[in-house]
């Protein structure tokens, strides 16, 4: 497996990029004070929590019946290649034009 | 997953390539780049103006809900040679990142599939290295206005 690849897909979504975020600013939540940001259903973030924690992106420490994560600044330091980013960004606009392109196409001939 | 997006960018080079292939004949790619209403779709930014001819010019802008301008950029299309090549230059305004050029190359793989060539030059290596830098700030951006819009509910 592909560690380094993997902490670049963990910040591709913005759940999780806001995940991190929130992180920075309140340096250690518990998955429910987490979830309670985002509109999103509780097992999502919880899905999203699990894998930020697989990449070693946040550490998590159980404390009582709560489980806390903190952030993990060694790891957050790998994300200063910034390739990843920028490849995403311009796979996602192509990725765009290839179905714009195919649904005229198919209009076309309709 | 397959990456269909590659980037090719050397260490200490101030110049990058990205490539492409598509499921798409070489003209539809081609069109897709020489469309303003297309490449508004695609580009995600708002098309005021793109000439599809030599010498002519281009500009984007995005705007954020309120009509702010966020982002604004233009450039010159140097010459174009239909479903081949394209060479522009590439210039945002309000930031000091100076000008960029860009040869695009369209080429047909079969009668269904195509590649995008982009090779995009920097004034310097600095400069390339900031560029690339950009879409992680923005998506770091966009999470923090996301905070400032759920904030207030923070418990």
């Amino acid at each position: 497996m592909n560690l380094r690849r993997d902490v670049f897909q963990a910040i591709a979504d913005p759940t999780r990029r806001a995940i991190l975020l929130l992180l920075t600013v309140t340096p250690s939540l518990t998955a429910g004070a987490i979830a309670a940001n985002f509109d999103t259903a509780r097992p999502t973030v919880s899905k999203h929590l699990q894998i930020l924690t697989a990449c070693e992106l946040l550490q998590s420490e159980q404390n009582g019946r709560e489980m806390y994560y903190q952030l993990n600044a060694e790891k957050m330091k790998e994300i200063d290649d910034f390739i990843e980013p920028f490849r995403q960004m311009w796979d996602d606009r192509f990725s765009k034009l290839e179905a714009i392109m195919k649904q005229r196409a198919k209009k076309k001939h309709d | 997953m397959e990456r269909k997006t590659k980037i090719h960018a050397e260490k200490d080079r101030q110049e990058l390539t990205i490539t492409r292939e598509f499921d798409l004949p070489v003209e539809l790619l081609w069109e897709a780049h020489t469309d303003a209403a297309i490449i508004e779709q695609w580009m995600g930014n708002k098309v005021l103006k793109f000439e599809a001819v030599p010498h002519g010019g281009y500009q984007f802008e995005t705007t954020d809900a309120n009509g702010n301008m966020l982002f604004r950029a233009n450039g010159v299309i140097h010459s174009l040679i239909p479903n081949r090549k394209m060479v522009r230059t590439f210039e945002m305004e309000n930031v000091p990142f100076d000008v960029q050029l860009e040869y695009l190359e369209f080429e047909p793989l079969t009668a269904d599939t195509s590649k995008l060539t982009m090779q995009i030059i920097y004034r310097s290596v600095e400069l390339r290295e900031q560029q690339l830098k950009m879409p992680f700030e923005y998506g770091i951006n966009m999470a923090h206005d996301r905070l400032e819009k759920i904030a207030p509910t923070l418990k």
